[in-house]
């Protein structure tokens, strides 16, 4: 390059050579994220669909499937992400600010909120295995049958139920498990010191996809929790 | 997007808004309203992902209208997924 006309000048991750200006950098990136989601939304779209078409038809195995899973655990679970949306929030603040100490501690402090989410799902998870909840061979529902004799249980449409219980949970829990691996490095680039205020973007980006998997739970509480508590 | 930094106070206050509206949605999931139950539960969602895309996802304050456009058009499209799904499926029985 010594014999080029033009000096090349050298750019660092927070203006890379094909961009105008940081903003455009910034605006392109939070662009790009956002048809991710948007791609993302149509995923879990297709369960949600699934959900709403067996919930029309086999309503009362889905009122009684959702009394039997712990509402107070699935409260809990629930405020410990929208903690953890806090402290991403604040996190992406600190990186906006430049404070490196305070991010890698939000961080950290995200990435407990994630695990004790995951550790009280598989509480759950296991307590419903223990119940032979868990739809396949071993699953049996004559204590639903039993305890809500006025909704008169067809156990084949309280599989479907279930079978989407833990296929929603799951494919949040995965995005919980996928959510945490990025923020583990986050915080290890953070700590590096590797976003400043000129260049946070793959803070905010981290940010992005962990609110979307706290705005999927939103939905998934009340609809697999709060059905119908009154029949 | 660009350098507008919330203060914290500001984040703290959407944080609490959306532990109590947590705490009504399963009150409200306590009292009878029959077909309404889900009508509350699905409205106050509703309300916390909006305050979380709005704020905690800095939506509100992004420069950038095509992002904008793009959430638009993803909500239009899961919206057409399902009504379009439910009007095959709901509708099966009328004769």
């Amino acid at each position: 390059m010594s014999d080029s006309p033009i000096a090349v000048e050298q750019h660092g991750p927070e203006l890379l050579h094909h961009f105008a200006d940081a903003d455009q950098q910034r605006d392109a990136a939070t662009l790009g994220m956002w048809l991710f989601l948007a791609t993302e939304i149509m995923f879990f779209g297709g369960m949600f669909c699934a959900y709403l078409i067996y919930r029309f038809w086999y309503y009362n195995e889905f009122a009684a499937g959702s009394r039997s899973l712990d509402i107070w655990l699935g409260t809990i679970n629930t405020a410990v992400l929208i903690c953890s949306s806090l402290t991403v929030a604040l996190g992406v603040r600190a990186a906006q600010m430049g404070k490196r100490k305070l991010l890698v501690i939000l961080l950290l402090l995200t990435i407990v909120f994630g695990f004790a989410f995951l550790g009280i799902k598989g509480v759950e998870w296991y307590g419903k295995y223990k119940e032979h909840h868990i739809p396949g061979n071993s699953f049996n529902v004559d204590d639903l049958v039993r305890d809500y004799p006025q909704l008169h249980i067809d156990p084949r449409h309280e599989q479907i139920y279930f079978s989407l219980y833990f296929a929603m949970t799951g494919l949040h829990a995965l995005h919980m498990i996928i959510g945490v691996g990025l923020f583990v490095f986050l915080t290890y680039y953070a700590w590096k010191g590797r976003y400043t205020p000129k260049y946070y973007t793959p803070v905010e980006m981290g940010g992005l996809y962990w609110h979307f998997v706290d705005i999927v739970w939103i939905y998934l509480f009340p609809l697999l929790y709060l059905i119908d508590r009154h029949r | 997007m660009s350098e507008h930094i919330m203060s914290s106070k500001f984040y703290y206050t959407i944080w609490i808004a959306l532990l109590c509206l947590t705490g009504i949605t399963v009150a409200a999931s306590f009292i009878d309203l029959g077909p309404f139950n889900a009508v509350v539960a699905l409205v106050i969602a509703t309300v916390k992902a909006l305050l979380v895309v709005l704020f905690f996802m800095h939506v509100k304050y992004t420069s950038e209208k095509l992002t904008k456009i793009v959430i638009v058009s993803a909500i239009f499209w899961l919206f057409l997924l399902l009504a379009l799904s439910m009007a095959d499926y709901a509708t099966r029985l009328w004769t």
